[in-house]
């Protein structure tokens, strides 16, 4: 199959690749240029593991091809923490909310809370709940995932975290 | 300077061993997508594999024509059973004693059921090539429902045995019947029946889910034809096993065969079989010359690769007037699939389904299990719980929610006066096992205090009353449910898996600078292992956590276990931990004693480090006992300080909890809205408090769906109805509820820490109290069993069918 050039900027930096157009974001940002932190759990456009954030939106990137996404500005996981290793606060939220355990879903719920946090820095555990509901998560039962986005909301607002989780 | 010193206490809190909330270690890699997982794993030259699967439920294989396959640029082979069978690789023996096809021969028995494998350079090329696979199919008819598997002019599914009279647990009483186990005194049973005042009788079904985890079965096979050696990285629970599998399958050695399971993206029971996508990956590897990866998407995971439970109770209890239960008889019927790779200990057909009699003193029982074949996908995995115990407290805990409902009496109530009494552990049940340690009724009344069980049943009183006069269309369940779990298998005495005794293991290193790489043959999915086994070792030898490396999954470098599963890891791995820890501890001893110039007997334990009895003055460090090790050992011992253990468990450990669900049901949608779980767990001594609660808050989740809307369903001709993420129900933040949890200790006598295990109490409790709360809803309108998933369309249909819409 003929293919087709695509350039973009991935976590501020730019990168491009010959892809087939009917190649997935997810592939070519997994395959091609080895951010391996999304993943692909469904056929289907549910699970949200493969979300990334895309000129300011959060997408699933296994129902996107590649050429859709030329020209875009792409952060993924691998973007989150600060350029010297300095992690996010949804990352040390994350940690010490014990948000996540086989971490599966981390990266897809972390870039979606992400995008959450930029649209309403202080969301309620409704707001929440509902914010996340495109990404899901077997392991943890939300509620330690809910805490770890408060943590981060708190913290980025530079006001005092709650307390450790249980 | 004894002023700077630290106290023990502080010492110990520094060390961040048992009991504290340590943050996890896996997490820093995790979350900043740093994870290593099979799919990830990227090999010079690697092909990619991909299933042609089976469009019928049942069918002859007429031809296969994969002509137009093989031409299409960048496949390099396909594969099917006519390539297999010369190596006697078209069928591959289950844990269960059976076998099962890995490519289809003459017949396929499922949907999906794997039929070809292609192998391209490419996993777009590969899905595009077993499009153009073309197989010629008769399509016989299917048989779904496991009742009629038995019946006189049944269709034969298994031609290849069905001359076969006896089976892998004895004989066959039909051409579609597998096993048949029974266990407990029928005779007893049967009278204690014969005098009862009260008797109830239900058929509880336990309908067929899949475990679902988010990352599907995958995995990367590279042989090396120079060294005549094969390496398998994949999605495994249980590594060490499938190396030997492999090696009794292919006959390659199995000093030359090296299994990896890197971070694996949960599991929950789906990941301890051996599929026919790694057989097949295997082979192509030997045949190509070059790796091969294979990842199943979600739809084949969903229909092909296991499934749990499907299992029909008959339950039946007898009982006096004033509740007290006399005895419990049970036959199941237990749907198996086309071929039986049910993943069970090998000499237990049904699981430790016999902990049916729950937590409640019963003086006899007995249990018959039937195993049949359908056509349906193989497996009868434990989808996050010990073998078959979900089913069986599932049984249990509705049945004596019915018999409380005949007996007027409240559920809590006929719970109390039944539960196994704390001076009776270790407590002997009638059907063979020996409970190590508990004490229910303290459990049961925190429970209720917590929730204040009175005011909620006076509540709920009051909204029946509403209810028959109009004011509301509101019905209010509360759920309750009490479990005792039977896990860490097991005695090598009771418990094998293809006749490997199922102990575990553990080896640590403890380095000349103190560091310390400990290896387990257990297997972490998300349950922390790197994080608690090192607190483990902490409390044991005094070093930081934060010194010790864990390590689990390379069958090269970890001491051989049975892997993950049926919370066996800190029963059995963990046991195994400590006692490793305690052999260096004892050698580190003879080093502190010879160093300060003392008896060993004059010397104890102090957090970290040997003092002289009465002189706290005079001690060694662990630190530095470890230098001393490889610096200057006493005369006679061996320089060094490491050890391994393997840990055979006297016997198995009995986690328990009592559960408490408060929803309100809305007769005109059938919503049920959760409006509070309180769920206490007793797992014995707490290694990490904040992990355990996050194992529980997951496994409540899962009950949640399991409960409320799981199914894997089948129409009459063998379709699978639901295999994917549109429909098959896994909840999100929205739906699920908020989970309040508690706990009690009460260590187990025989394990070295007292510890449990804790990772699937929450599944095993958690789905019969949703169950009973959907029940205890439309009890009083006269319903006594409703059958699971409580989902809105079935549970509207119970409020229709009792005549609530007028």
């Amino acid at each position: 199959m003929a293919k087709v050039q695509v350039t973009m900027k991935v976590n501020g930096a730019p990168a491009e690749g010959l892809v087939e157009p009917r190649t997935l974001l997810i592939h070519f940002l997994r395959e091609q240029l080895n951010l391996t932190g999304a993943h692909v759990g469904c056929d289907t456009s549910h699970c949200g593991a493969c979300t990334v954030d895309l000129d300011g939106r959060s997408v699933k990137s296994c129902t996107m091809f590649a050429v859709q996404a030329d020209g875009a500005d792409i952060l993924t996981v691998e973007g989150l923490a600060a350029p010297g290793g300095t992690l996010h606060a949804l990352q040390e939220g994350f940690r010490e909310m014990h948000g996540l355990q086989c971490g599966f879903c981390t990266p897809g719920m972390l870039t979606r809370g992400y995008r959450l946090l930029e649209e309403n820095p202080r969301p309620s555990e409704d707001e929440i709940r509902a914010g996340i509901a495109g990404n899901l998560c077997r392991c943890t039962g939300y509620q330690n995932i809910v805490k770890a986005i408060q943590y981060a909301a708190a913290r980025l607002a530079g006001a005092p975290v709650k307390e450790a989780a249980e | 300077m004894n002023d700077v010193t630290p106290s023990s206490a502080e010492r110990a809190e520094k060390l961040q061993g048992m009991g504290c909330k340590r943050k996890r270690v896996e997490d820093i890699r995790f979350v900043q997508g740093k994870g290593s997982y099979v799919d990830d794993l990227k090999l010079p030259g690697m092909l990619h594999g991909d299933l042609v699967r089976s469009p019928y439920g049942h069918a002859r294989v007429r031809k296969i024509d994969a002509a137009k396959a093989k031409a299409l640029p960048g496949v390099v082979a396909v594969l099917t059973a006519a390539d297999l069978k010369p190596l006697n690789l078209h069928y591959m023996p289950t844990l269960a004693g059976d076998v099962q096809a890995v490519l289809a021969e003459e017949k396929v028995l499922y949907q999906n059921q794997e039929v070809a494998f292609v192998i391209a350079t490419d996993r777009y090329v590969a899905a595009d090539a077993a499009e153009l696979v073309e197989v010629e199919y008769e399509e016989l008819p299917a048989l779904v429902d496991p009742f009629k598997a038995m019946a006189p002019g049944a269709p034969v599914l298994r031609e290849d045995i069905k001359d076969k009279t006896d089976g892998a647990h004895g004989k066959r009483k039909h051409y579609n019947h597998i096993f048949a186990w029974q266990i407990g005194e029928k005779e007893a049973t049967d009278q204690a029946f014969r005098k009862a005042e009260v008797t109830v009788k239900e058929l509880i079904s336990y309908q067929r889910v899949h475990p679902c985890p988010l990352e599907t079965c995958q995995c990367v096979a590279s042989f090396d034809k120079i060294k005549g050696e094969l390496t398998v990285w994949g999605t495994f629970q249980a590594p060490h096993v499938i190396r030997t599998v492999a090696s009794l399958i292919s006959k390659i050695p199995e000093h030359k065969i090296h299994v990896i399971a890197p971070d694996i993206g949960g599991g929950f029971g789906n990941k301890v079989g051996a599929y026919p996508g790694y057989i097949c990956a295997v082979v192509a590897s030997i045949v190509t010359g070059r790796p091969v990866k294979w990842v199943e998407d979600r739809i084949e995971n969903l229909s092909a690769t296991s499934f749990a439970r499907d299992y029909h109770m008959t339950t039946e209890i007898a009982a006096t007037k004033d509740g007290r239960v006399t005895g419990l008889r049970v036959h199941v019927l237990a749907d198996h699939g086309a071929f039986d790779a049910c993943a069970d200990p090998s000499k237990w057909p049904a699981g430790f389904f016999n902990i049916v009699t729950g937590s409640y003193d019963f003086p006899v029982a007995h249990v018959a299990v039937d195993g049949v074949y359908t056509n349906k996908a193989p497996g009868g995995v434990a989808y996050r719980c010990s073998f078959r115990v979900t089913e069986a407290a599932y049984c249990i805990e509705r049945a004596m929610d019915i018999l409380a409902q005949k007996l007027g009496l409240d559920p809590a109530e006929l719970r109390l006066r039944n539960l196994i009494r704390r001076e009776q552990f270790p407590y002997q049940s009638a059907l063979g096992w020996e409970y190590d340690s508990g004490d229910y009724h303290a459990a049961l009344k925190k429970a209720m205090d917590a929730v204040d069980y009175r005011a909620l049943r006076a509540e709920q009183k009051a909204r029946q009353e509403a209810f028959k006069r109009g004011e509301t269309r509101e019905l209010m369940g509360i759920g309750v449910s009490f479990f005792t779990e039977i896990v860490g298998a097991g005695p090598s005495r009771n418990c094998d898996i293809l006749g490997i005794a199922m102990f575990d293991s553990a080896e640590i290193r403890i380095h000349p600078t103190g560091a310390v790489t400990a290896r387990m043959g257990t297997k972490s999915q998300g349950q922390g292992h790197e994080t608690t086994y090192a607190q483990i070792i902490a409390s044991e030898l005094g070093l930081p956590a934060d010194d010790i490396t864990v390590e689990e999954g390379n069958t090269d470098t970890a001491p051989y276990g049975l892997g993950t599963y049926g919370s066996r890891s800190t029963p059995t791995a963990g046991a195994a931990t400590a006692m490793a820890a305690r052999k260096i501890k004892a050698k580190a001893q003879m080093i502190a004693a010879d160093l300060l110039e003392v008896s060993e007997y004059d010397l104890e334990w102090d957090v970290d480090r040997f003092r002289v009895k009465g002189n706290p003055e005079r001690f060694k460090t662990m630190k530095e006992l470890a230098w001393a090790a490889y610096n200057r050992v006493p005369k006679g011992l061996e320089p060094g300080l490491e050890a391994v253990n393997y840990y055979d468990p006297p016997n198995m450990t009995y986690p328990f909890g009592a559960y408490i669900c408060v929803l309100d049901v809305d007769v005109d949608t059938g919503v049920c809205k959760v409006r509070r779980f309180y769920a206490l767990d007793d797992c014995g001594t707490r290694i990490n408090p904040m992990i355990i609660e996050g194992q529980i808050h997951g496994g409540l989740t899962e009950a949640f769906a399991i409960a409320m809307g799981q199914e894997i369903r089948y129409d009459e001709i063998g379709n699978c109805t639901n295999p994917s993420f549109m429909d098959y129900f896994l909840p999100t933040a929205v739906e699920t509820p908020k989970w309040e949890t508690d706990w009690t200790t009460t260590p187990s006598p025989h394990h070295p820490i007292g510890a449990k295990g804790v990772g699937e109490s929450p599944n095993v409790g958690g789905v019969p109290c949703f169950a009973n709360a959907v029940n205890d809803a439309f009890k009083f309108l006269g319903s006594t069993h409703i059958a699971m998933p409580h989902n809105h369309w079935r549970t509207w249909t119970v409020a229709d069918k009792l005549g609530l819409h007028g």
